[in-house]
């Protein structure tokens, strides 16, 4: 894949919006869309071929009509005169096979193309869902959602169109023009002359056209992008926007949006509706100019007139296929301009990145190290500029400190959302970058403050902690978070729909079937930021119960606010700007006057 | 396992507008029915479609000149060749074809520009009017419908539209026009063999319709699918967290490629339905003109017809055949377009049960229902009802659920207190809240603002007069500065929002939004940078407050601070709760103690009011709710050391960094 030092990665939303570009990067993106292209097609060779194939056997049925019927008309009427009707019949059962072929081949055609379209966006789905799961939490902060819809939807929308509209119908085409072009040369070098030279017209049409389709088409992706974006954002917070009323601005802000979009597409069909009767232009004149040169030829004497009846005939027919030509080569232009954008998506490379030789790490133990971490989040600032800590194997760990201490970034690097910029994170001793994810996350897992689910059932979202756990085991870690009450008054108990009707959970409850996630998934460390935030005091008890049993056997770093879960650890660290400024247990802490004493003191004023 | 899992038709009576009901077409009410729902947004383009309409029929008719022109040329000024020099004879076949050929591109060139701006405009008119709905509508319909249905319907759905308007329809009627006449001329002329060619098309119409039934099916099918995808797609990029916490993106890939798959083989049985009309559309006309070219030849030499005849009869059939061919093509195309605006007036047709009140029935209200600042309200001239809300027998259940979530619930908010609503999570309290400023509108009983049920009030003014800090706090992708100016008015003068700004800034604690690299202008949400929940939390407080509503609404505000924030925000949101009235849902001691009074909600009914300590003293369902560590708080002096706590926040609610 060839990409130019200066192509910029799409990482950030303002360059993958970028639509003018120099000529290196210009090229550079195309010919890494094209690539992509060669790399999608060549698993179907065979298919594209026999596609080819089909098609072309198919035209020649078609073509094959005209021809018995003129035959039928010069020959086997004459002969039935004559009381011989052996050649009418001969006619009559090759067109019956002309036209039996044609209608089968054709048929045969459409589904070979379709299969070939069909496998090919169906890999290229894949490969971008893949990429976007294996690309960091980095990336995905600033490409937003909407992008990668827009990269799923629309963008492949135009590669299927382009492989739908006949990627191989063209090979007829170009066939026939081919042929064509040969017979008419054959027939009359000065008439092949004549159609040669349409061919420079047309060359400098189609390169006016290639480029500023190619601008156009992507500034269309960009808008069309956009405006998916914006769509994707404001019905999430339908919320807010209805709260607060500002469904007058969001409406503006998208019809402006809409507006570069249409206009883009109007671009689109600007250039592209002046292409097409460009080449209907210069086919007519080349029949003129043939039929100029061709009449002045026969009224000079050099030239027979049945010679110009066909000569004319062949250049017509050279021009017959060509505003098929034209449609492929605009769906052509459009496909690429997706494929740039998906391409540079695929392209992309996680800043957190697999092993090449993994270390196994069958069963972790859960002893954690951190040894000397610096990190900064890209180019800001340090959050934490030096941090040395050992977490020994079964120790429950309580990170303290404001928000942008650097607890959840510590999170973040135990569970390798993000590697550190200098230093190393040790799992049992083993550098986690050198971990395969699988035995990492087996080993690690975190519940986060947004407790997400995904629309299915309750037992499916229990059980993304733990696929193909039994119904037992996913009612039994919804016991232990006190879930199971909630879920059984559920309308359909563990098989309720999260989304439709009786599932709507409340931000609580949402909180405590993720938990459920992770007391299914059974870590060896189990990382906890922010995890009980939304749960009444009831609630948090019954978690904080259920973690006591949980937590006995594993390593587990809890981050909250609330001093309640901080209290069954057994050890606290107090963090600020990065730095331990205290570490000792809750008992030791809050008995001395450090920064943890007061806040537990505050903590306690709070719960009056 | 399926994380994302598809979500195949229910099996059980679904809702009239349940999105994931792969509906069957109504009958073969037909296209006309699409067509004419479509006419109000096409009527002003009208002009430009039947000009292009014209232009096409020009472009063909030039087309089929041509031929005939230059026939002319060889058989008259030609055909003496080199014998008569009929120079002028030849200069005006030249001349001739060239109009013609000139004709031809200029007429195609005159149909796209026609109808280019009529396509677009018509897709751009249509996408907003469903943009406008859809925020219309209430949040009961957006909780029902996944977001990637309604994606695929605004972008997908009406793109096919827009290629449809600009290329299918033009398409659709040539082509018909030229079969029907192409068909009468063959009949009306050339007898028997007409009769014979008309004989062929019986088939073909019949097979045409049984195709139209069946690919509309499984192209909605295929649309459908396509939705789903799409939010698959969605969830597994807002849940890519939770995916990679667990480690489950394989797993995921693997719904994901289910239902791709399925959406694959949904194609291939569109594809091969598709083929096999593409094959009887070749098939059969062809199969006709061969028995037509034996029958031709047999009368011909029986002397029933002329050879010039039968060479007039098939040259017409190799005009139509052309036509019939497209026909397959465009009928496709009309079909996958008719399920766009199917599947588009779904949405457009979702009823609102949460509407303005017309105009004559409206509360005496403000004269401008423009959102105005609370004070140009005439309402809160009265201080004393100024902002009281009070619930009244209040019933709610939302619409898909057996069970009320909300039973006869009786809650008065006087103006200028603070309440706290305290329940159980999922006792309700989260959907009370709601109901304030409309966002739910109540089964039974009325809620009443100042006195008059929000419902005879617009939702525009309901909402001017309530702010909400929502549990999940959204931020839109746009600066700190428009986040939290939401809901101030845009024609407030710029120096009366700039000391909002700040005000509400330095209420909510957030002060880090001044350290941010652009500070109040760095730009955050989905496209901007990530902040922390609790940075979140307190954006979305200071937005609420910067409202200054008659009515504010905390759903758990403080859920995500750390103990030394909340205690400063506590501290400056009693100010402004001084003045205000408020409702807010705590599941914590220190969030109760912003409000003058509580109220305990219970299986969805109000079980007590009082304030903290009465109610702590007095009811023990509220106790076992509110006391974390019960025999602490029986144990615990009351009497902590102020000073010290101050230290601690002010050293610990220092500016943040954050991260580009």
């Amino acid at each position: 894949m060839t990409a130019a030092p200066e192509t910029r990665r799409p990482t950030d939303a303002a360059s993958d919006d970028e639509t003018r570009l120099d000529k290196a990067t210009s090229r550079a993106v195309r010919s890494r869309s094209l690539s992509l292209l060669g790399n999608l097609l060549r698993p179907h060779g065979k298919g594209l071929t026999w596609s080819g194939a089909l098609v072309v056997a198919s035209t020649a049925g078609q073509v094959a009509g005209p021809w018995l019927v003129a035959l039928a008309i010069d020959d086997a009427l004459p002969a039935l005169r004559d009381g011989n009707p052996g050649m009418l019949v001969a006619i009559g059962a090759g067109y019956l096979v002309a036209a039996v072929v044609a209608g089968l081949t054709i048929g045969a055609y459409r589904r070979s193309a379709a299969r070939i379209a069909q496998a090919v966006m169906l890999e290229l789905r894949r490969r971008v869902f893949r990429q976007t799961q294996r690309l960091s939490l980095e990336f995905h902060e600033s490409y937003t959602s909407g992008r990668i819809i827009s990269r799923q939807t629309s963008d492949l929308e135009a590669l299927r169109e382009l492989l739908d509209g006949g990627l191989t119908g063209v090979v007829s085409s170009l066939l026939v023009m081919a042929f064509t072009f040969v017979g008419l040369t054959l027939l009359d070098w000065r008439s092949g002359l004549v159609l040669a030279a349409a061919f420079v017209p047309a060359w400098f049409l189609t390169r006016w056209f290639q480029a500023r389709s190619r601008v156009y088409y992507r500034e269309q992706r960009t808008a069309s992008a956009r405006l998916i974006v914006k769509f994707v954002e404001t019905m999430t917070g339908m919320r807010a926007v209805q709260a607060f009323r500002r469904e007058s601005t969001t409406e503006a802000a998208y019809e402006a949006l809409g507006d570069e979009y249409r206009e883009a597409n109007l671009r689109i069909f600007g250039v592209n509706g002046r292409y097409q009767p460009g080449l209907v232009l210069i086919g007519n004149m080349t029949v003129v100019a043939a039929l100029a040169v061709g009449g002045w030829r026969v009224l000079g004497g050099s030239m027979e007139v049945g010679v110009l009846v066909a000569a004319l005939l062949y250049v017509k027919r050279f021009f017959f296929p060509i505003q098929q030509l034209g449609m492929f080569y605009n769906a052509f232009q459009s496909a690429a301009a997706a494929l740039e954008k998906v391409s540079g998506l695929l392209a992309e490379e996680p800043t957190v990145v697999e092993p090449k030789q993994p270390v196994p790490l069958p069963a972790a133990r859960g002893g954690l190290g951190l040894d000397h971490v610096r990190f900064q989040y890209g180019d800001g600032p340090v959050v934490l500029p030096d941090l040395d800590l050992t977490i020994p194997a079964g120790q429950t760990l309580a990170l303290v400190g404001t928000t942008g201490a650097g607890k959840s970034t510590i999170a973040k690097l135990v569970t390798r959302f993000y590697d550190p910029t200098e230093g190393a994170v040790r799992l049992d001793g083993v550098d986690v970058r050198d971990l395969a994810s699988r035995d990492l996350r087996r080993a690690v897992v975190m519940v986060t403050q947004e407790a997400y689910l995904f629309s299915g059932t309750v037992r499916e979202n229990i059980a993304l902690g733990r696929p193909g756990a039994t119904q037992d085991q996913v009612e039994a870690a919804a016991r232990a978070v006190g879930a199971h009450e909630f879920v059984m008054a559920m309308p359909e108990g563990y098989d309720t729909d999260v989304n439709k009707r009786g599932g709507r959970v409340s931000a609580g409850q949402r909180q405590l079937l993720s938990f459920a996630r992770a007391f299914l998934a059974d870590p060896a460390v189990l990382v906890l930021d922010e995890a009980t935030s939304s749960l009444d005091m009831p609630g948090e008890r019954l978690v904080q119960h259920g973690l006591q049993t949980l937590l006995a056997d594993r390593t587990a770093i809890i981050i909250a606010h609330r001093l309640s879960t901080v209290a069954i650890a057994d050890r606290v660290l107090v963090l600020e700007h990065g730095r331990i400024v205290e570490d000792g247990t809750p008992a030791e802490l809050i008995a001395g006057e450090g920064r943890y004493a007061a806040l537990h003191a505050a903590w306690r004023d709070s719960l009056v | 396992m399926r994380v994302m899992p598809t979500t195949p038709p229910s099996p059980a009576p679904a809702l009239p507008d349940d999105p994931r009901n792969v509906s069957t077409p109504p009958a073969d009410l037909s296209t006309f029915g699409s067509v004419r729902r479509l006419y109000p947004f096409v009527r002003p383009a009208l002009p430009r479609l039947v000009g292009g309409l014209l232009s096409a029929l020009g472009a063909s008719l030039a087309a089929l000149m041509i031929p005939q022109a230059l026939k002319w040329a060889v058989n008259g000024p030609l055909a003496a060749g080199a014998l008569e020099r009929d120079w002028r004879g030849l200069a005006i076949a030249v001349g001739l074809v060239l109009v013609l050929g000139l004709g031809e591109a200029g007429l195609i060139l005159l149909r796209r520009t026609l109808v280019m701006f009529p396509g677009t405009r018509v897709e751009a008119e249509m996408r907003m009017a469903l943009f406008r709905h859809l925020q219309d509508l209430p949040i009961a319909f957006h909780d029902r419908w996944p977001g990637g249905q309604l994606l695929s319907r605004i972008m997908g759905d009406l793109g096919l539209l827009r290629r449809w308007l600009i290329f299918g329809v033009l398409q659709l009627v040539v082509s018909i026009t030229t079969v029907v006449v192409g068909v009468g001329i063959l009949v009306a002329s050339a007898g028997w063999l007409g009769l014979v060619y008309l004989a062929g098309a019986i088939p073909v119409v019949v097979i045409v319709f049984r195709f139209s039934r069946k690919y509309r099916l499984i192209s909605r099918l295929s649309q459908d699918q396509s939705g789903d995808l799409a939010t698959t797609v969605e969830e597994s990029v807002h849940g890519i967290r939770v995916l990679k916490a667990f480690g489950r993106g394989r797993d995921a890939l693997e719904t994901f490629t289910g239902q791709a798959d399925e959406l694959r083989r949904t194609e291939m049985r569109k594809a091969s339905v598709d083929a096999g009309l593409m094959t009887s559309l070749t098939l059969i006309p062809e199969v006709t003109i061969a028995v037509c070219v034996v029958l031709g030849t047999l009368l011909a030499a029986d002397g029933q017809v002329t050879v010039g005849d039968l060479v007039m009869f098939f040259a017409t059939t190799a005009v139509i055949n052309g036509p019939v061919v497209d026909l397959g093509m465009t009928l496709s195309m009309t079909l996958n377009a008719r399920t766009a605006v199917d599947r588009y007036f779904e949405v457009m047709d979702a009823r609102n049960p949460l509407t303005d009140p017309a105009q004559d029935d409206a509360a005496p209200a403000p004269a401008d229902s423009a959102p105005a600042p609370a004070t140009a309200d005439p309402a809160t001239a009265d201080p004393a009802t100024a902002g009281t809300v009070e619930l009244r027998d209040v019933t709610f259940r939302y619409e898909d659920a057996e069970r009320p979530v909300l039973e006869h619930v009786h809650l008065v908010l006087p103006a200028g207190t603070t309440t706290a609503l305290v329940g159980l999570t999922g006792s309700g309290k989260s959907t009370l809240a709601m109901l304030v400023p409309r966002l739910f509108d109540v089964t039974d009983g009325e809620v009443l603002l100042d006195g008059v049920d929000v419902r005879h009030r617009t939702r525009a003014q309901v909402r001017a007069a309530i702010a909400v800090a929502f549990e999940d706090p959204t931020l839109f992708s746009a600066s700190v500065r428009e986040n939290v100016l939401l809901g101030v008015p845009d024609e407030l003068a710029a120096d009366e929002r700039e000391a909002r700004l700040h005000e509400a800034l330095e209420v909510a604690q957030a002060r880090f939004a001044a350290e941010l690299p652009q500070g109040v202008e760095t730009r955050i949400g989905e496209e901007g940078l990530s902040l922390s929940g609790g940075q979140r939390q307190r954006l979305a407080l200071a937005r609420a407050v910067a409202a200054r509503p008659r009515v504010l609404v905390l759903d758990d505000p403080l859920s995500a601070l750390d103990v030394a924030t909340e205690e400063a925000v506590t501290e400056r949101l009693r100010d402004v709760l001084r003045t205000t009235t408020s409702l807010v849902i705590a599941h914590r001691p220190s969030t109760v103690a912003l409000a003058d009074r509580v109220a305990v909600l219970r299986d969805g009914r109000i079980t007590a009011v009082g304030t903290h300590s009465e109610l702590l003293a007095t009811d023990p369902h509220y106790r076992h709710i509110i006391s974390s560590l019960e025999e602490d708080y029986a144990a615990h002096p009351h009497d902590g050391d102020l000073d010290d706590v101050e230290d601690v926040t002010a050293e610990l609610t220092e500016p943040e960094e954050a991260r580009p």
